[in-house]
């Protein structure tokens, strides 16, 4: 048996200390940080990690974040949405400074990923904050130069409320970037303001035919609508990768 | 040795002994699954038992339900840190469907429909410990919480409960299923943290 403590999970180690080095709005609620965290020794696109804050008092409270940067190296980036009712989302929002110190362990997970040796094509769908290992894979492919076909659809709520819009707005050759936009779109948008639907589906993901591996994330209720739809479109359920935030 | 957060407090009070290290709790009920949900009529659900002798023991939908089925209440830990005290749930005992099981292999590999695997050493799935979920909360279960049954091994890190359980196959050694596989501990002790490799 394993029975591994803290100190003994070798693999991804203990916690570590890494330093704010620059913090950038993304929305309203969101906004990116970068950490440089000695030791961290790199990540695969997609991967998490857990990040751990203590009170004067000794309280900690910990939870994963997906990491939105890949690749070797010890600089990292989160980008984090503000959960109204949360206890750490706030704080890394809100509080936290350039130059702060902030404890973390990983990276972690070796599901929801996607690495350069992959050829066949992809196809991401992301809800809301759900971009962010999303836009990991998306970084790992344009650095790495693959020429697998990528897509995304992304599903915001306006524009302003994108994470990365910049960068997703000028996305490079092997990437195709759908904007769905479900409170309100830019004027003149063709497709109105509307939740996501098998039909944006069908129309701007890749076809089932083409056995694509398809990442999903998002909120529990988008991703239920979409990984069904996929599924009713004719996509295998085991090239259907989904990760979930939030309860049913 | 912890480094302070500046400007940190977090939402205080004081310290839960119902609640494992690293967890908080939550009110509602996160859905973690890795894939799509699938969708299984209760006409065509089976439950089987694979032995070492590989016998299997099966039982259908109304198979199940003629068997005791038991109040469940309990507090649930996931190993992505939310917890829930006191949750309530109706589920036939594991110890029932072993009961005129024969084997000498010391565990299990679980596995749902939809390809989900996951381990646990037999005697974790008896004694009390463990039961085939058919209700959350005085209702049936939702497919998103792994409807129409779900393995519930509370003691240990709710990946462990196999949604849209199919089946339990008996193996001499301890083989890692699917989140065992990808990063997550063996076994599971919410009370130890065993969270990963």
């Amino acid at each position: 048996m394993t029975g591994t403590s803290e100190a003994g999970d070798g693999r991804i180690g203990n916690w570590k200390v890494g330093v704010v080095t620059s913090i950038r709005r993304e929305s309203a609620s969101g906004r990116s940080i970068t950490i440089d965290v000695p030791r961290w020794g790199g990540n695969i696109a997609g991967q998490h990690t857990d990040v751990r804050l203590t009170a004067a008092n000794g309280y900690t409270a910990v939870r994963s974040y997906s990491v939105a940067s890949a690749g070797a190296g010890d600089r990292i980036e989160l980008a984090v949405d503000r959960l109204p009712t949360g206890e750490v989302s706030p704080y890394l929002v809100d509080t936290l400074r350039e130059g702060d110190e902030l404890e973390l362990r990983g990276p972690l997970g070796g599901w929801f990923v996607w690495t350069p040796q992959q050829t066949e094509s992809v196809q991401l769908i992301g809800g809301g904050s759900g971009i962010v290992p999303l836009m990991a894979m998306i970084r790992s492919h344009e650095a790495s130069g693959s020429t697998a076909p990528f897509r995304l659809l992304y599903s915001v709520r306006t524009p302003l409320d994108a994470f990365f819009r910049a960068e997703l707005e000028s996305p490079s050759a092997n990437l195709e970037v759908t904007w769905i936009f479900t409170r309100g779109a830019p004027s003149g948008w063709s497709r109105p303001a509307g939740r996501i639907t098998a039909a944006d589906l069908e129309a701007h993901g890749f076809p089932a035919a083409l056995s694509p591996t398809v990442f999903v994330c998002g909120p529990t209720g988008f991703v239920e609508t979409v990984a069904s739809a996929l599924v009713a479109l004719g996509h295998e359920p085991n090239r259907v990768k989904t990760e979930r935030f939030g309860g049913a | 040795m912890a480094v302070i957060s500046r400007g940190f407090v977090g939402r205080g009070g004081e310290v839960n002994p119902d609640l494992p290290a690293g967890q908080y709790l939550t009110a509602d009920f996160p859905v973690l699954s890795s894939g799509p949900t699938p969708h299984i009529d209760t006409v065509d659900w089976q439950f089987s038992i694979r032995t070492d002798s590989d016998t299997l023991h099966t039982w259908n939908w109304e198979e199940l339900h003629a068997l005791p089925v038991e109040d469940i209440n309990t507090d649930i830990h996931c190993v992505t840190r939310w917890s829930k005290l006191g949750t309530s749930w109706r589920g036939v005992s594991l110890d029932t469907l072993f009961a005129t099981v024969k084997t000498t292999d010391e565990y299990v590999m679980a596995r749902s429909y939809g390809g989900y695997t996951t381990n646990v050493p037999l005697a974790d799935l008896l004694g009390g410990q463990a039961w085939i979920a058919l209700e959350f909360d005085g209702a049936k279960l939702d497919p998103e919480h792994g409807g129409p049954a779900r393995l519930l091994i509370p003691h240990l890190y709710f990946w462990k409960s196999a949604k849209w359980i199919h089946g339990l196959e008996m193996q001499s050694q301890d083989e890692p299923g699917f989140w065992e596989q990808n990063g997550y501990n063996m076994y599971g002790d919410p009370w130890l943290e065993q969270r990963y490799w």
